[in-house]
């Protein structure tokens, strides 16, 4: 009896989940794909403002480094829900409105580069945190010895800082990164059809509330674990030919 | 500075990928959530529904090139305001309250609120009746604002981001009664989730807060835009696409003048 | 906000701080920042507090009153959960550590939703639940709520649990065992205060992160501070003014949470 029940129930929610469209999987993998490519997108843009972040805290002028300061307060102490509402309403309505300025006209703005743009932003707070500690962990002689061979900046950054650094931020960024695919689940808030909200859909539309949950839930793990294991490598990879640390910190 | 160059490109560039898209196109605003039997997605990916069908046949009545967008209820007038859409078409009734954010065009639907609970329930549409019982409805709608006008001293009010998590919670039994749609409220109830309740009757109609009728809402100001939806709406109702859409998906019409 | 903040890490008096503020690019900043609420104050509107505030004020507490309740929860949850995974046996460690990692490889809103709705759904399918005596709590929401923020902050808790049992100073405990002291005194007496101790500077922003994912709970009808903002949004149709007081109430809640545990830092003799 108990078996019956099991089999039966294993079976419909087979059916449900399965790939072509009585089954609901083709939205869910969509779904997941238009996650992984908003957080793929945050994550880089995130990295791109950490960077010059970072930069601009341990290098900049006094009146850079209060504003980058008061930019990870505040991103950091707001909950990302309220963040991504003000953003997504704040960001497009500015856009267009520099680009009528500017002469553009009207510029369309996609879910998926919303989406970036406000993830990425909130993204570059956590970023700059982590790429600034790293780059203090860089020994300074390295960096001193690199100006004293009249390195330009730029070279120095790509061909010592970042190298240097990488074994330090690997942690930090992996963490972040997690983070990304995470926070990607908020913007079914606004609306953008990403891995959560289609679940809620197909599950809101066949009742089957357990079995979208637990498949939402089971795709998201996967993610985590698979890049568990390549951030790893890449951790590796970065500390090749360094001392193992101690422990590495959350 | 190289550096400074290189934000620049990079913001540039965001902006111009951003606006490669054509802006041609008018951009429907739907409730990204399920509302059935007017909108909802389906199996494929594919929006489906009365108002779905309704919006096609506009868009084609008045010659517009539309585009079929998705967003979060609760944000809808945020999001036309923000342009990220042009027309909220989403079963959004026409309301003096909406009216100063917002313009709307003539109405293509309109039908009551009703007060849905459990069969066993002895409930009727009136605040005396609903007086200690929990009432759920969904955000920024007509029946939040009616709900909270009428029954709010009375009953306790429980607010939910869609309608279909009212329902669900009504079938659960978290919540005594929602108000809703009549049209949304009879789909609901004849299907299999929905055995357990039934329509309790009409609201009291206070069209002040219940409004007009179901229109198509543009930015203040977007006339041109406004003019084509009546134009395409008026078509649409001439030539008898309105009616043929609603013999397939109901019994009555949903048109009320 | 960031001069004050990089004032107040300085761990300076208050007329440092005060010095710290009175630099000359400091005084246009704030100028500015003034000029800028002044113009919030004056240009955008403000005219819904006034009938709005008791539900503010009712929401302010429901969100500080699950913080509270959870974070204790979840860390009253996170010290067997750590122990298990620093010194259990592998059918106690395993779990854990699988618990832990669900927890923190999913999101939080998808969780929130699965008890919710998950559970929801299958109340129709077991009638006698309506009559027991734990449905008035299971029909409200924040049942769910408090459920979903403990599990939640257990399982990022819990694995920062492991690594503070895991650093604490081995020679100690084997100086306790050599002197006869039972376990569980062991335990209360040099293991569990000094891995608290451990975690102490995390804790904060462990809590800080806890304040950020309450609002979600709004999602499932837990009227709080994040909910009657978009009360305030849907019913007047202002977007960005409740938007701001709202984030300028959670930077206020995030200051407080920071200065608690830095005072709390400093008694704990280190």
């Amino acid at each position: 009896m108990e078996f019956f029940f099991e089999t039966l129930g294993l079976a419909e929610s087979a059916k449900l989940l399965s790939l072509s469209p009585p089954g609901w999987g083709g939205n869910l993998l969509r779904g997941l794909a238009n996650s992984m490519q908003i957080a793929f997108g945050a994550f880089g843009f995130g990295l791109l403002i950490g960077l010059f972040g970072a930069y601009g805290k341990l290098y900049g002028g006094v009146v850079l480094r209060d504003l980058l300061a008061v930019y990870t307060t505040v991103i950091r102490a707001v909950p990302e829900l309220v963040l991504i509402l003000i953003l997504y309403y704040v960001g497009t309505d500015l856009i267009n409105k520099i680009s009528e300025v500017m002469g553009y006209g009207r510029v369309e703005i996609s879910g998926v580069v919303a989406g970036i743009w406000v993830l990425g932003v909130v993204q570059g707070a956590y970023a700059t945190e982590v790429l600034r500690g790293a780059i203090q962990a860089v020994s300074p002689g390295q960096i001193e010895a690199a100006r004293a061979y009249g390195m330009p900046p730029f070279m120095l950054m790509r061909r010592v800082t970042i190298p240097a650094m990488m074994s330090f931020a690997t942690p930090g960024l992996a963490n972040l990164w997690l983070i990304a695919t995470k926070d990607t689940a908020l913007l079914a808030i606004v609306g953008f059809s990403e891995l959560t909200l289609e679940t809620r859909q197909a599950a809101a539309s066949t009742r089957a509330y357990f079995t979208f949950f637990l498949a939402a839930g089971a795709l998201y793990l996967i993610v985590t674990l698979c890049s568990g294991a390549v951030f790893a490598r890449i951790e590796k990879w970065a500390r090749r030919g360094q001392p193992s640390l101690k422990r590495a910190g959350r | 500075m190289t550096l400074k160059k290189l934000m620049t490109t990079a913001i540039a560039t965001a902006i111009m990928s951003a606006g490669a898209v054509a802006a041609e196109e008018v951009k429907i605003g739907i409730a990204a959530e399920p509302y059935p039997p007017f909108a909802s997605l389906n199996a494929s990916g594919e929006w489906e529904g009365w108002e779905v069908e309704v919006i096609k046949a506009v868009c084609a009545a008045a010659e517009l090139d539309c585009v079929i967008t998705p967003v979060a209820w609760d944000g809808i007038i945020p999001s036309l305001t923000g342009q990220q859409i042009d027309v909220i078409m989403a079963s959004m009734s026409i309301t003096e309250e909406r009216q100063q954010t917002i313009d709307f065009s003539d109405p293509y639907y309109n039908t009551p609120a009703v007060i849905v609970a459990d069969k066993s329930m002895d409930i009727e549409p009136t605040p005396e009746s609903l007086a200690g019982k929990i009432v759920g409805i969904q955000a920024s709608t007509i029946h939040q604002a009616y709900a909270n006008e009428y029954f709010g001293d009375a009953a306790e009010i429980r607010v939910y981001q869609t309608q279909d998590e009212a329902n669900q919670d009504l079938v659960s039994g978290r919540i005594d009664a929602t108000q809703a749609d009549s049209i949304a409220m009879a789909d609901f109830v004849n299907s299999d989730i929905g055995a357990c309740c039934e329509i309790k009757g009409a609201v009291k109609n206070d069209e002040a807060i219940l409004g007009k009728g179901v229109g198509a809402g543009v930015r203040k100001g977007d006339d041109a835009l406004r003019e084509s939806m009546n134009k395409g709406i008026a078509k649409i109702l001439e030539d008898g696409t309105h009616e043929e859409i609603t013999g397939r998906y109901f019994d009555t019409s949903i048109y009320a003048e | 906000m960031g001069a004050a903040r990089s004032a107040v890490s300085e761990k300076s008096g208050p007329m440092n701080a005060f010095r710290a503020l009175m630099q000359p690019h400091r005084i246009v900043m704030l100028a500015l920042l003034l000029g800028a609420v002044i113009w919030c104050a004056v240009a955008l509107r403000w005219d819904w507090i006034p009938e709005y505030a008791p539900l503010a004020l009712e929401g302010l507490w429901r969100t500080i009153w699950i913080l509270v309740v959870t974070c204790v929860l979840g860390f009253l949850l996170a010290i067997p959960l750590g122990l298990a995974q620093a010194i259990g046996p592998w059918y106690l460690s395993a779990p854990a550590r699988i618990f832990c990692t669900v927890i923190r490889g999913t999101p939080l809103l998808l969780q929130i939703w699965l008890l919710y709705y998950g559970l929801g759904s299958l109340f129709p399918q077991i009638p006698w639940i309506r009559s027991s005596e734990l449905w008035p709590y299971l029909r409200q929401a924040w049942p769910y709520a408090v459920l979903a923020l403990t599990l939640s902050y257990a399982g990022y808790e819990g694995e920062v649990m492991r690594g503070a049992f895991g650093s604490v100073n081995k020679g100690q405990l084997e100086a306790a065992n050599a002197f006869g002291m039972p376990r569980f005194t062991m335990f209360r007496r040099i293991w569990l205060p000094q891995a608290i101790r451990n975690v102490l500077p995390t804790l904060g922003g462990e809590t800080i992160l806890q304040l950020k994912a309450t609002p979600l709970v709004a999602t499932i009808t837990v009227v709080e501070i994040y909910a009657v903002s978009s009360r305030v949004r849907s019913d007047t149709f202002i977007v960005y003014e409740p938007l701001i007081l709202l984030a300028v109430f959670y930077m206020i809640i995030a200051g407080i949470i920071a200065l608690l545990f830095r005072r709390f830092e400093d008694r704990v003799p280190g």
